[in-house]
C-alpha cells in the first residue's frame, strides 16, 4: 500500500491568530488505515490543525494559514468543511451538534437523506423528493453498526444520555460511504470508560478496513492502546513523532510538558468536627443522569468526592443542588435550609459551581477573559465596584478586575494573549481554567467542581488539582467535587462517595484500596462497610 | 398508575387551555344567542369555505421555525390585486377565478420573497418583524390602489375607479366571479348547501402539506426549525429555505384570499386583507397550536371555534343586555387577547414542560415509603 503518495501530507503548516503563532511549521504524513495520535498541551494547537485541515471557516476569517496539503498525492486546500465532505474528511468536534428533536436515524442522514422521485421533483426540482424511510433506517442501522454500539435508530436525541449522543454523531460521519480519513476531537471526554472501550474497537475495526483516523485524547492510555503513530504538539510545533510501539505513557506526558512530571504524595485523611452541608433525600430530573435519592453530610472544610460510572446520576447532585435542573429535597447549608430550583438562591447562600459542561453555562464566549473572570461576584456579591458619592452610583473597578485576572492567568498557567482576549479564542482547555477562575473568585463557602480536568492535559491537571488544595487548605474552603477519574478523586479528596442508579452506593475514605470503589461502583458493598 | 392517568389529563387540559375556554364560552352563549342548530351548521360551513384555506396557509413557516407569521398579509394583498384586474377586464366565472389566483402568484412571490430576506435579518425575532412589514406593506398597497390604479396602471372600469379618475374605490364588487367555486357542485344537505368543489380545493391542500412534511424539503425545514446553526452546518442552506417556507405561504394565501372573497362577494379594498392576517392567526391559535407547533386538525378546529363565538356573540350580547354592538367589540379583543395569551402560554407552559417530569420522580419516591 505504501507504493506511492501518503492518503494524507500536511508539510509546513503555520498559522498565527493576529500575531499570536499558535503553529510553526507543522509537517506530518499518514497512510491509508492509520491512527494517528495527535497529543500536546491545553492549547498546544491541536484543534486548530485540524480546523485548517478540514477547511473551517473561522481560519480564513482569521486570516488563513501557510503551508501545503496534499490528500493523495494532489494539492488541496479547503475553504468550507463541505469541500473536505466531498474529498471524504469527517470531523467530530470537540461539541455537539444534533438536532434534540429529531431521531438518532435522522439526526446520522441529516441532509443527506435517502429519497424517491415523484412528478413533483420534475417541476420543482430535487428538494421536492419524497423521504424513504425505510431505505433510511436501514442506512443509519448500518452506521450504527459501524460503530459498534447498541443505539436504537428511533430514539430522539434529547432522550439520550450523553455518550449515545457521541456515538450518533460519529455515526454520522461513518456514514458518510466516501469517509477515508475521520478526524476525532476529543471523543472520548465525554465517554464511561467502558464506553470509550467499545469506541476504541470500533477505531481499531475502521482502521483494518482501510479508513485512516487522526484521534486527540488527553488520555494517553487510549492513545498507546490504539494508535499506530504517535505526534506530540508543544507550542505549534512538533517536538516529537514516533511508532507508538517505540514509545510509552511516561515518555509521552515528559515530551509534551516538556518536564518531569512529579507526582504528588497525598496527605493522611483529616478528621473533621461539624457538619457544614447537609442533604437528604434528594432528586434531580436531569435527563440522562437522574438522582433518585441521595443522601449525605459534607464536613466544614472537608474536599469530599462524589465519583461512579456515566449515566448513573452524580452528575445530577451538584446540577440539581445549584437549580439547573428541577429537583426537590432538603439541603441545609450551615444550619439554613436553601431552597432548591434557583440558582440565584445557591449562588447568594454561599455556593459556586464549575459545571461539566462549559459550553453552554460557563462562559460568555464573546467577552474578554477579565470580564467572564469576574462576572458572577460582580453580580452576585457586588465585589469590584466602587462606590461613587455616597451609594447612589457604582462604578465598575477596572484595575481591580485586572489584577484579579491576571493573578489567576498566572496561577493556573492559562495560556491566552491576555486578559483582554475573548474567551472564544481559547483552547478548549484553557477555557475549563477560566471556568474554574470564575468559580474561585467568589470565595464561595461550597464550591462543587464537576469534571475539573475534563479536557486537561496532563500537565495542567496537576495545577488544577493543586489549585483546588490551596484553596481548600489556605480559604477553607469546603470542595464537593464530582469526577469520573477515580484515581483523581482518590489524590485530592478526604471521603468519597459512589453512586449508582440515581442513589449512594457507598461513601469511603479516599485512603481506601481503589478495588473497594470498583466494587460499589458494580452495586456490591465491599466487606466491611463505609465510614459515616 | 392512576396517579398517571390524572397527570395525563392535566397536561391535556394545559396544552389545549385555549380550544377549552372556547367551547366552554360557546356552550354557555349558545342557549342564550336562541340560534338553531341547522342555522349553526349553515354558518359554520360558510366559515370553514371561507377561512380554512388561508389558515392553512400558515403552517408551514411554523414548520421552519419562523412563528406565526404575518406575512401573510401580504398574500393577501396580491390576491386583492388580481382580483382588481380580472374585475377591471370583465372575467368572470371559474375563469375569472382562477385567472386572479394566477395573476396573485408573480406578486405574492415577490413580496414573499421580500418578506423572507428581511426575516432572515431578523432571526428570532420573525413574528413582531412580519406583523411591522404587514403594516408598511399596508401604505404600499394603499399608495398603488389609491393612487396607482387608473393613472400609471391601466384600468378603464368606472365601477371600481373611484369617481376623480384613479384609485380604486373602497369597496369592489364581485359579482361576476360571486360564489363561482362555491357553486360548481352544489350538494344540498337539508336546507344547507354544501360547496363541494371548494372542499375539494381545500382537502387538495392538505394533502399537499402532508405530503410536504415527508418530502426533503420539508425535512430540512423539520430542522431549521429546530436548531438553525446544526442545519447550516449539515449543509442546508437555511436561509433559502426560510425564504422559500415564507413565499409557499404568501402563494398559498393569495390563493386563500380569493378563494375568501368569492364566498363574500365584495372586496373592501383597503381592509380585507390586515382583518384577515389577524383572524387567520388568532383562529389558528383557538385550535390549540402555538407559536412552534400547528397541524391541520388545529387549523380545522380553530375555524369553527373562532367562528362560531362569532356568529352567537352579537346575538347573546343583545338577548342578554340588549346590545348587537357588543359582538362586534368583542371580536376585535378576543383576536388581540387570543394571540397575547397563547404567546404567554407558550412561554409558561415551555417553563412547565420541564419541571414535570422532576414530579413525577418525586412522586416515585414518596410512594416507596
Ligand atoms: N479564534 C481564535 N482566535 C484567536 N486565538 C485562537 C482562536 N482559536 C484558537 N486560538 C488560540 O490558538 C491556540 C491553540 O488552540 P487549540 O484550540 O488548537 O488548542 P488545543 O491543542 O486543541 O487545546 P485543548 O487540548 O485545550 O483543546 C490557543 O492558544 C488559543 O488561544
Ligand atoms: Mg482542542
Amino acid at each position: 500500500m505504501k507504493d506511492k503518495s501518503p492518503l494524507l501530507e500536511m508539510r509546513n503548516i503555520s498559522k498565527d491568530f493576529f500575531g499570536n503563532s499558535v503553529l510553526k511549521d507543522v509537517s506530518f504524513k499518514l497512510e491509508k488505515g492509520e491512527i494517528l495520535g495527535l497529543v500536546g498541551e491545553n492549547g498546544a494547537g491541536k484543534t486548530t490543525l485540524m480546523k485548517i485541515l478540514f477547511g473551517m471557516t473561522v481560519i480564513r476569517d482569521t486570516g488563513g494559514y501557510s503551508g501545503e496539503i496534499f490528500l493523495e498525492g494532489k494539492p488541496v486546500s479547503y475553504k468550507t468543511p463541505f469541500e473536505a465532505l466531498d474529498d471524504g474528511i469527517g470531523m467530530v468536534h470537540q461539541e455537539f451538534s444534533l438536532l434534540p428533536g429529531f431521531t438518532a436515524a435522522e439526526n446520522i442522514l441529516l441532509n443527506r437523506e435517502s429519497t424517491k422521485n415523484n412528478f413533483m421533483t420534475e417541476l420543482f426540482g430535487d428538494r421536492m423528493k419524497n423521504l424513504d424511510r425505510k431505505d433510511m433506517r436501514k442506512r443509519a442501522l448500518k452506521a450504527i453498526g459501524k460503530v459498534g454500539v447498541q443505539l436504537h435508530e428511533d430514539m430522539l436525541i434529547s432522550d439520550m444520555p450523553v455518550g449515545h449522543k457521541q456515538f450518533t454523531e460519529i455515526a454520522r460521519e461513518l456514514e458518510k460511504d466516501n469517509i477515508k480519513l475521520l478526524v476525532l476531537d476529543e471523543p472520548t471526554a465525554v465517554l464511561a470508560e467502558s464506553e470509550a472501550e467499545i469506541l476504541l474497537k470500533s477505531m481499531k475495526k475502521l482502521s483494518s478496513e482501510g479508513i485512516s483516523i487522526i484521534f486527540i485524547s488527553h488520555r494517553l492510555r487510549e492513545i498507546i492502546n490504539i494508535t499506530d503513530k504517535i505526534l506530540i504538539l508543544r507550542d505549534g510545533r512538533i517536538i516529537q513523532e514516533k511508532p507508538t510501539s517505540s514509545t510509552n505513557i511516561s515518555e509521552i506526558a515528559e515530551a509534551m510538558v516538556g518536564r518531569e512530571l512529579e507526582v504528588s504524595k497525598r496527605e493522611d485523611v483529616r478528621v473533621f468536627d461539624r457538619t457544614f452541608l447537609s442533604v437528604s433525600r434528594l432528586w434531580v430530573n436531569m435527563p440522562g443522569e437522574t438522582v433518585r435519592d441521595v443522601s449525605f453530610d459534607v464536613n466544614e472544610g472537608e474536599i469530599f468526592g462524589i465519583g461512579g460510572l456515566a449515566g448513573q446520576g452524580k452528575l445530577g447532585i451538584p446540577n440539581g443542588i445549584m437549580g439547573l435542573f428541577p429537583g426537590g429535597g432538603e439541603i441545609i447549608l450551615d444550619g439554613k435550609k436553601i431552597g432548591l430550583n434557583s440558582p440565584r438562591i445557591a449562588l447568594d447562600s454561599g455556593m459556586a459551581f464549575v459545571s461539566e459542561d462549559r459550553r453552554d453555562v460557563g462562559l460568555l464566549l464573546d467577552e474578554p477573559l477579565d470580564w467572564n473572570i469576574s462576572f458572577t461576584a460582580m453580580q452576585v456579591q457586588n465585589k469590584f465596584l466602587k462606590p461613587i458619592f455616597g451609594n447612589l452610583i457604582k462604578w465598575r473597578d477596572e484595575k481591580a478586575i485586572q489584577n484579579a485576572a491576571k493573578g489567576f492567568i498566572d496561577a493556573l498557567e492559562i495560556k491566552c494573549t491576555g486578559y483582554s482576549q475573548k474567551a472564544q479564542e481559547l483552547s478548549g482547555g484553557n477555557q475549563q481554567k477560566i471556568c474554574l477562575a470564575k468559580a474561585f473568585i467568589v470565595e464561595p463557602r461550597v464550591l462543587f467542581v464537576s469534571e475539573p480536568t475534563r479536557g486537561i492535559d496532563v500537565g495542567a491537571k496537576k495545577i488544577v488539582l493543586d489549585t483546588l488544595i490551596k484553596n481548600n487548605r489556605e480559604k477553607g474552603t469546603t470542595i464537593i467535587m464530582i469526577s469520573s477519574e477515580l484515581e483523581e478523586l482518590r489524590s485530592v479528596c478526604d471521603r468519597i462517595a459512589i453512586v449508582d442508579e440515581g442513589k449512594i452506593a457507598g461513601i469511603l475514605p479516599a485512603t481506601r484500596p481503589a478495588a473497594d470503589f470498583g466494587l460499589l461502583m458494580l452495586g456490591t458493598a465491599p466487606v466491611s462497610g463505609g465510614a459515616e | 398508575m392512576l396517579k398517571n392517568d390524572k397527570d395525563n389529563v392535566i397536561k391535556f387540559l394545559e396544552t389545549n387551555l385555549v380550544p377549552i375556554l372556547f367551547v366552554i364560552i360557546i356552550a354557555f352563549a349558545l342557549p342564550l344567542s336562541g340560534f338553531s342548530v341547522r342555522y349553526l351548521f349553515n354558518e359554520i360551513i360558510v366559515r370553514l369555505v371561507r377561512n380554512l384555506f388561508l389558515v392553512l396557509a400558515l403552517l408551514l413557516p411554523i414548520m421552519a421555525g419562523m412563528g406565526l407569521n404575518f406575512g401573510m398579509v401580504l398574500g393577501a394583498m396580491a390576491g386583492e390585486i388580481g382580483l382588481i384586474f380580472i374585475t377591471d377586464w370583465n372575467i368572470t366565472g371559474l375563469h375569472g377565478m382562477f385567472l386572479a389566483m394566477i395573476l396573485s402568484i408573480p406578486l405574492s412571490i415577490l413580496l414573499g420573497w421580500m418578506c423572507g430576506k428581511i426575516l432572515n435579518r431578523a432571526k428570532g425575532r420573525e413574528m413582531v418583524t412580519s406583523y411591522i412589514l404587514g403594516f408598511f406593506m399596508n401604505g404600499v398597497y394603499q399608495l398603488v390602489v389609491l393612487y396607482g390604479m387608473g393613472s400609471v396602471i391601466p384600468i378603464a372600469s368606472d365601477s371600481i375607479v373611484l369617481s376623480r379618475g384613479y384609485g380604486i374605490r373602497n369597496a369592489v364588487n364581485l359579482t361576476g366571479i360571486r360564489q363561482s367555486l362555491d357553486k360548481l357542485l352544489p350538494l344540498k344537505i337539508g336546507t344547507t348547501l354544501i360547496p363541494v368543489a371548494t372542499f375539494a380545493l381545500i382537502a387538495v391542500l392538505c394533502v399537499f402539506i402532508i405530503w410536504f412534511r415527508r418530502t426533503k424539503l420539508g425535512q430540512d425545514m423539520r430542522a431549521i426549525g429546530q436548531d438553525m446553526a446544526v442545519a447550516e452546518a449539515s449543509g442546508i442552506d437555511v436561509a433559502r429555505t426560510r425564504i422559500i417556507s415564507i413565499i409557499i405561504s404568501t402563494v398559498l394565501a393569495g390563493f386563500g384570499m380569493v378563494i375568501y372573497l368569492q364566498n363574500i362577494g365584495t372586496m373592501n379594498t383597503y381592509n380585507s386583507h390586515e382583518q384577515v392576517g389577524m383572524f387567520s392567526i388568532a383562529a389558528l391559535l383557538v385550535g390549540g397550536a402555538s407559536v412552534n407547533r400547528a397541524k391541520i386538525g388545529n387549523a380545522i378546529l380553530g375555524v369553527v371555534l373562532f367562528h362560531l363565538m362569532f356568529v352567537i356573540s352579537p346575538m347573546a350580547g343583545k338577548n342578554l343586555i340588549g346590545q348587537a354592538q357588543l359582538g362586534e367589540y368583542f371580536r376585535v379583543f378576543v383576536s388581540y387577547g387570543v394571540i397575547s395569551i397563547s404567546l404567554v402560554l407558550y412561554a409558561i407552559r415551555k417553563q412547565r414542560d420541564k419541571a414535570r417530569a422532576g414530579i413525577a420522580l418525586a412522586d416515585a419516591q414518596e410512594v416507596r415509603d
